[in-house]
């Protein structure tokens, strides 16, 4: 990447003997909307904080737009930041609360107040000027702590799980207006999530970390299509996991609890009679009829789970059971429990796992 | 940062010296009663004057008596008023900060002019009946401690699960009370036991109006007549502070933590 | 079931009935509605017989005159140059000793709780504040005069080692700032004990949220710390003022009665009559009543100002 807005070289955070953080070596561009996805304890939100300036890396350096601000203290690096419990300041009201940042930096009191009115109309809470943080839900407070970070412009905007403390459906109208706010600002934006879903519906580009290093760096699409590791494969969306016995290595051939298929991304060092694992996203398999897919499967229905827009069937095919989702058609039931089903997968679809 | 630690540190150091300085000097002091050496001559004159074990031991006892006056008046209330009448408890918790507002001396003034021998309660009237008057006298200073302690207590159990359960098992409530209540926040009423304990040991101007042998008036006595002995008694009146506050702190540490609701 | 008899324990229906199935329920609940009163009667009676009424009783006696007319001689007699000096020195003290006890006690609970200092201190902290808060009284006297009294180790150390003779440069332990200093012991602590608790409610985030604004430490704290302190400061505040001004027993053992402090001439007065007046006295006891309690409803107006924003 040529032109780098923030870039993270190298950073190691240790806590006394513990390192959290080994050696991330990242870079941003201006405008991104990152997100930094992994498990609780990956040291996705150490990453956030050490850029806010909250934690001082044990080693590497932060640089934003050319300038070193390792050693930069919070207050100066003009960094907007929201947090997942919102963090208001419960003895202001809406309006002194989008204004503080304005206040501290010495802007005059017409001027922030415009500013206020502004951010209140960009998050829709005009006419909210008056109220005190508990007399808002939680969505208004977060969306309030949203204007608060960006009234004073700040140059970058980290948000540290924001949504997670929501219900769900306010959490997803709320990404939606992030989303929409930050494309209308233009502002960088690195958004701290374990939730996958989330960091997909999201992000330009997703960093999946993992005990404290990068597994992955990419789009929504290659981090989901094609991840580069076993762990970003399972972490990231609902995974099918088959195993199956390496039949024929010279063929490219398997043994699906006794079915014999042929895999062409079986690896050259699969030896016959290995077992491996074939896994494929649910959306990827389909029920065999008209459809013609180049690996074909008998089973029956053990599961039928209606989630409305689609039904995810669950497949049994002996040993291995397999995940498919079909869209729901208001003029054909779904098959019911125990019907034989044959399905279809495309081989250019499975990924193969070793062990 | 490193600056501010050191803003922090010299403070607290500050705020130690302060504390510790008096202990010290009072410790010094008390050892000094033998000319030109230091010696526990002062503790074992303390010790061996028949006044200080006879207040000592009486006002022992009358703090044993505030303590069970405390948990008979105050575990009750907090708890029917927790489960019950939740309506009643501004009230309560109004009348409960009452003692931290209305000083001790204005009380004991009151109960002079209000239960005097020629009243229709004559509390002073004998010796037994001001000793009584005594012990509420304290039960009353010591409302504040004792309300707060079992209230705390009683939030970290469920007190309507709880006493439902006994319900449907048959208890009445005052089993409901004696046997299950009790027990379960038994910590936190021994916890504002110790800390009526400590108050009672040390009082001072109520035993001295209400004219009661007590440890306070003897402190005060030994202070105005004698040069050395109140600095042992400092120190010994300290040790006793310590001692409740150090047995609160060990009682706390097995709180029970679990059922905690969120409320 | 709930109609068979309960033989299992028949104390049940003296000590009020309990319900004893489902199908009881709102009857049973209407018949313990009474043994809830009856739990709570005792502590009301309590309350009523030795807090309210012996207080209400000193509030109408301060009208009465010694042939039991009502009068308002007694609050006029109150303009004795000697009472009123006796509520000057009164005032000062408990304001001095209540003001500087909170500002130091709370610079000493931030320090320790917020200052990046080791989390054992904390507690060791706590726990000494926890004693040396109820360590007044005639003991705290005695330590104090076995340290700033004429021959205390504070003073003759400052004597013999630094050549400051404190008592040659006007301190005296019996005077103004002896008393404040000796009741700084107990109001210090009691601070920390009461205002650690708010401390720790002062969210992290909010410091950091007001940093990454640009907030410099000290906007942090005029802005944001201190008025989400200020409700329980002022709480504080006053019980350390109630603290300091009700308390006897310190001042009279440093000083016996020498200090004319209104505790103290109060003392003296229900003792033996020192002002020739029952009716005087009192009146004496209304006035500490009237200040107490004006101090705490300054707080409480302050506090329903400050529930705008507390939940």
């Amino acid at each position: 990447m040529a032109e780098q807005f923030l870039s993270i070289e190298k950073i190691v955070k240790s806590f006394g003997g513990n390192t959290v953080v080994h050696g991330v070596d990242l870079g941003f561009g201006k405008g991104e909307f990152i997100s930094l996805l992994g498990p609780s304890g990956c040291g996705k939100t150490t990453i956030l904080r050490m850029i806010a300036g909250f934690e001082r890396p044990t080693a590497g350096r932060i640089v934003v737009e050319g300038k070193d601000i390792t050693h930069l203290s919070p207050n100066q690096r003009k960094i907007g930041m929201v947090f997942q419990a919102y963090a208001l300041f419960p003895n202001m009201n809406v309006a002194d609360n989008i204004g503080f940042g304005l206040k501290v930096a010495g802007i005059p009191r017409d001027k922030a107040r415009a500013r206020v009115a502004e951010m209140l109309a960009l998050i829709g809470l005009s006419g909210f000027e008056k109220r005190f943080p508990f007399e808002l839900s939680g969505g208004q407070q977060q969306r309030v702590a949203l204007a608060r970070a960006l009234a004073p412009r700040p140059r970058m905007l980290l948000l540290d799980e924001p949504l997670s403390a929501l219900d769900a459906k306010i959490r997803v109208s709320l990404r939606e207006q992030i989303r929409a706010i930050q494309r209308e600002l233009g502002i960088t934006t690195i958004f701290v999530t374990h939730d996958q879903e989330e960091a997909l519906s999201i992000s330009d580009r997703i960093v999946v970390l993992n005990a404290g290093k990068v597994e992955q760096f990419g789009t929504p699409f290659e981090v989901y299509n094609r991840p580069a590791s076993r762990f970003v494969a399972t972490f990231v969306g609902t995974l099918n996991t088959l195993q199956a016995t390496v039949a024929d290595a010279a063929k490219k051939t398997v043994a699906i609890d006794g079915q014999v298929v042929t895999i062409p991304a079986l690896p050259a060092t699969a030896r016959s009679g290995e077992t491996v694992a074939l896994t494929m996203r649910p959306e990827a398999i389909a029920i065999a009829n008209g459809v013609p897919r180049d690996i074909v499967l008998d089973g029956t229905v053990s599961e039928v789970n209606f989630l409305g827009s689609v039904i995810r069937l669950k497949i049994d095919l002996g040993a291995n059971a397999i995940n498919l989702d079909i869209f729901n058609d208001q003029h054909t039931p779904p098959p019911a429990h125990g019907t034989p089903v044959r399905i279809g997968i495309a081989s250019g679809d499975v990924l193969v796992l070793d062990g | 940062m490193k600056r501010s630690r050191l803003w922090a540190w010299s403070l607290f150091g500050i705020g130690a010296a302060y504390f510790l300085i008096p202990l010290i000097a009072t410790f010094e002091f008390s050892l000094r009663m033998r000319r030109g050496a230091y010696s526990w001559d002062a503790y074992a004159a303390v010790f061996a004057d028949p006044r200080f074990q006879a207040t000592f031991s009486y006002s022992a006892f009358i703090a044993l008596c505030t303590i069970v006056v405390g948990i008979l008046l105050v575990v009750p209330a907090a708890y029917f008023v927790r489960l019950r009448l939740p309506h009643l408890r501004p009230i309560i918790e109004f009348v409960t900060l009452l003692p931290l507002i209305i000083p001790p001396i204005i009380l004991v003034f009151g109960y002079i002019r209000l239960y005097n021998s020629s009243s229709w309660l004559p509390f002073t009237g004998s010796a037994l009946a001001t000793d009584l008057l005594l012990v509420f006298a304290y039960a009353t200073l010591s409302l504040p401690l004792m309300y707060r302690a079992v209230d705390t207590g009683l939030r970290t159990i469920d007190v309507g699960t709880l006493t439902e359960a006994a319900t449907i098992l048959g208890a009445n409530q005052v089993t409901i009370l004696a046997r299950i209540i009790l027990p379960n926040i038994l910590i936190a009423v021994l916890s504002g036991a110790f800390l009526t304990f400590a108050i009672v040991m040390g009082e001072f101007v109520i035993a001295s109006l209400l004219s009661r042998p007590a440890f306070g008036p003897y402190l005060q006595l030994i202070g105005a007549n004698r040069a050395y002995e109140p600095a042992a008694l400092a120190i010994i009146s300290f040790i006793i502070t310590w001692g409740a506050m150090g047995t609160i702190q060990l009682l706390a540490r097995f709180a029970p933590k679990t059922a905690a609701r969120i409320d | 079931m709930s109609n068979s008899p309960s033989t299992a324990n028949p104390a049940a229906v003296s000590a009020g009935p309990v319900a004893t199935g489902p199908v009881g329920g709102s009857a049973a609940k209407l018949f313990l509605l009474p043994a809830g009163l009856l739990g709570v009667a005792p502590f009301l009676i309590f309350a009523v017989m030795f807090l309210i009424a012996p207080t209400l009783y000193l509030v109408t006696a301060a009208f009465v005159d010694s042939a039991g007319n009502i009068t308002i001689d007694n609050i006029l007699a109150l303009s004795d140059p000697q009472i009123v000096s006796a509520y000057d020195i009164s005032l000062r003290i408990s304001l001095a000793s209540a003001g500087i006890g909170a500002a130091i006690g709370l610079a000493i609970a931030l320090a320790v709780i917020r200052g990046g200092l080791p989390p054992q201190l904390r507690a060791a902290l706590m726990t000494f504040s926890g004693v040396a808060s109820n360590f007044a009284g005639v003991p705290l006297a005695f330590a104090f005069l076995a340290t700033l009294g004429r021959l205390g180790l504070v003073t003759i150390i400052l004597r013999t080692v630094f050549g400051v003779d404190l008592y040659r440069s006007g301190f005296n332990i019996l005077s103004f700032w002896g008393l404040t200093i000796t009741y700084l012991y107990f109001q210090i602590p009691l601070m920390i004990v009461i205002i650690a608790p708010a401390i720790d409610g002062l969210r992290r985030e909010w410091s950091e949220a007001a940093a990454t604004l640009g907030a410099k430490p000290w906007q942090f704290w005029r802005y944001v710390g201190l008025p989400v302190l200020w409700p329980n400061l002022l709480g504080t505040l006053s019980l350390l003022f109630a603290n300091a001004f009700g308390a006897i027993a310190t001042a009279y053992a440093l000083t016996g009665s020498s200090l004319n402090i209104v505790p103290i001439l109060l003392y003296a007065q229900i003792r033996g009559d020192v002002l020739h007046n029952p009716g005087l006295g009192a009146a004496l006891a209304l006035g500490m009543i009237v200040i107490t309690a004006f101090a705490n409803v300054i707080y409480l107006v302050i506090r329903t100002r400050a529930e705008r924003w507390l939940k």
